[in-house]
């Protein structure tokens, strides 16, 4: 049974808004799901619907085997939500909220504050909670809203764009631990807007635009639709054609640009050391080299026409130059 | 339901330590009023002189009712901007997603409202008995008082929360403030109604708000008698009967988007 189903799933608002234009997907249980598009692409309003806050307008979903219209209560003992912007009470201390959330979520005064204080521990606000949500950095903000998130130990967690406006460090801290939530079998569903967030967490991820799926897979598997990954490299020595001669033997030579050579491997990395140990046969020495991965960016410029919206600012950094092997 | 119960209390209990560590929210509550209070007191404390004016110890015997059914209304408002902002802010999502029953959500922040009136009847209580004015009934007298104003609050509370769930826009509820004169100064809240001239007169004789004051003001002004006060339950009930429904409504229509 999946963890989550969805079949046809609309959500028309007043106004004759279709903010979701009827999308299907399957979320399998200890999966991490990245759904990734821009601003106002749908995802907000798919997780709201998920998680019972927003009815849909048609088709169906069920969560955690429970449909989230007709069994709307037991879906929400199985479920826990990190929404857009922490909501969360200013004027509340973090050990306060906790407690708080755990009442909620039925649990007795000791159990709650037992693992209040063990959540609260584990997303490292021990010294900070006492203090109100109102003096949190947004990082910390974060980290707390996943913490009461987790209060009642949920099948299945949402979070919906868990890292937006956070300092890398505080990105990296969440990642790491929705990372260990998963490892531990939480299937976590996430939004972002970020490449590198869907990239780095997910399993699977689908990528919407304008209330519809426009593509859905692992991120290895989208970015193989959109081409192979290019091994770039600078010749310290010998000549251009004998390389291309060399590289032809292991991919599709590409038009060379500003003197690199340029070659699509169908393996990608793993295709790196035959080459290495060909070109040093044939004496040729190679003064650095890169392997370029398709982004998801690529994916979503091929199924949508146009780029994510702040996808330059969020490309995956440059990766690091390969060390260039020793001339034999 | 015992679980139903704590729910309730925790949700009351964090209302009331918000509206403390808020103090816009606690001062137009108490200082507004008291402040009214006493300009009324000072500047027309010769009112009792005028023919068929009730016959009171004072006026600010006769005043502390009005205080006290002000601030129970500005406490409701103050319940109402505060869900508003918990809408605005995403935190009622965070309480609609948990598995409890959405009526708890109402009921606690109305449960917080009616604290806040019982600590209006304890300020306007003791101000009164600071300042010289005496509570013909005595200490039951004076607890009558005190559960009045808390009822009172909790059914103007749900007018407040049924404002601020259909709206879910706290400058909105903050926007009825001004009503909130409107209904107490055509009553017979801070003057008699028997002196107001008309159209006001007739229409004190109706606003639920002259029985809830008389029912307040009569355990202070005189002995406990039955009618007023039990006229005065009758209004606060019928008020809170009103609330409640419309709040439940805007709750429906809230959760039904």
């Amino acid at each position: 049974m999946p963890a989550i189903e969805v079949r046809q799933l609309e959500r028309t608002f007043s106004g004759g808004v279709r903010a979701v234009q009827g999308i299907d997907l399957e979320v399998a249980e200890g999966e991490i799901y990245a759904f990734l598009g821009p601003n106002g692409a749908g995802k907000t309003t798919t997780v709201r619907m998920l998680t019972t806050l927003l009815k849909p307008t048609a088709g169906s979903a069920s969560v955690a085997g429970f449909d989230v219209l007709k069994q709307a209560a037991k879906v929400r003992q199985k479920i826990g939500v990190a929404l857009q912007e922490a909501a969360l009470d200013p004027l509340m201390t973090g050990h306060e909220l906790m407690q708080l959330q755990a009442t909620l979520h039925g649990l007795s005064k000791s159990q709650a504050k037992e693992r209040g204080d063990a959540l609260i521990a584990r997303v490292g606000l021990t010294n900070a909670a006492d203090r109100r949500v109102g003096t949190y950095s947004g990082g910390m903000r974060r980290r707390l809203d996943l913490g009461t998130a987790l209060v009642h130990e949920p099948s299945v967690l949402f979070l919906d764009e868990p890292t937006t406006g956070l300092d890398p460090a505080s990105r990296a801290a969440i990642w790491e631990e929705v990372r260990k939530l998963n490892a531990e079998g939480t299937t976590v569903f996430l939004t972002t807007q970020y490449l590198e967030e869907a990239d780095q967490l997910a399993d699977r991820v689908g990528i919407i635009d304008e209330g519809l799926m426009a593509a859905e897979g692992t991120p290895r598997e989208l970015k193989a639709q959109v081409g192979k990954p290019r091994l770039e490299l600078n010749l310290a020595e010998g000549s251009q054609q004998a390389c291309e001669a060399v590289l032809g033997r292991f991919g599709e030579p590409l038009p060379p640009k500003d003197g690199v050579v340029v070659v699509a491997l169908e393996e990608g990395a793993a295709g790196i050391a035959p080459i290495i140990r060909a070109l040093d046969e044939a004496g040729i020495a190679v003064q650095d080299l890169h392997l370029v991965q398709p982004s998801l960016d690529d994916v979503f410029l091929e199924k949508t026409g146009r780029h994510l919206e702040g996808a330059d600012a969020e490309e995956q950094p440059a990766p690091e130059p390969a060390p260039a092997p020793e001339p034999a | 339901m015992r679980a139903n119960a704590r729910v309730v209390a925790a949700l009351s209990l964090r209302s009331i330590k918000q509206a403390f560590r808020r103090p816009q929210f606690l001062m137009p509550i108490l200082v507004f009023p008291s402040l009214f209070l006493a300009v009324n007191v000072g500047g027309a404390g010769r009112a009792t002189e005028i023919p068929a004016f009730p016959d009171v110890a004072g006026f600010l015997d006769f005043e502390l009712a009005g205080a006290i059914v002000q601030s129970t209304m500005l406490a409701a408002v103050s319940g109402g901007v505060a869900l508003a902002l918990d809408i605005e802010s995403g935190f009622m999502d965070r309480l609609i997603a948990s598995p409890i029953p959405r009526t708890a959500i109402v009921v606690g922040r109305l449960a917080a409202t009616a604290a806040m009136g019982v600590l209006t009847g304890v300020w306007f209580v003791a101000i009164g008995l600071i300042f010289g004015a005496e509570i013909q009934g005595g200490i039951p007298g004076a607890l009558l008082v005190i559960a009045m104003a808390t009822t009172c609050a909790a059914a103007w509370g749900g007018f407040g929360a049924a404002l601020a769930l259909r709206s879910g826009t706290a400058s909105v509820v903050q926007g009825i403030f001004p009503i909130i004169f409107v209904i107490i100064f055509l009553s017979s809240a801070f003057f008699p109604g028997n002196l107001l001239l008309e159209p006001a007169r007739s229409i004190s004789d109706w606003n639920p708000m002259s029985f809830i004051a008389e029912g307040i003001r009569d355990p202070i002004v005189s002995d406990i008698s039955a009618q007023p006060v039990l006229e005065g339950m009758a209004a606060i009930a019928g008020v809170m009967a009103v609330g409640a429904a419309l709040s439940v409504w805007g709750l429906r229509k809230r959760l039904a988007t």
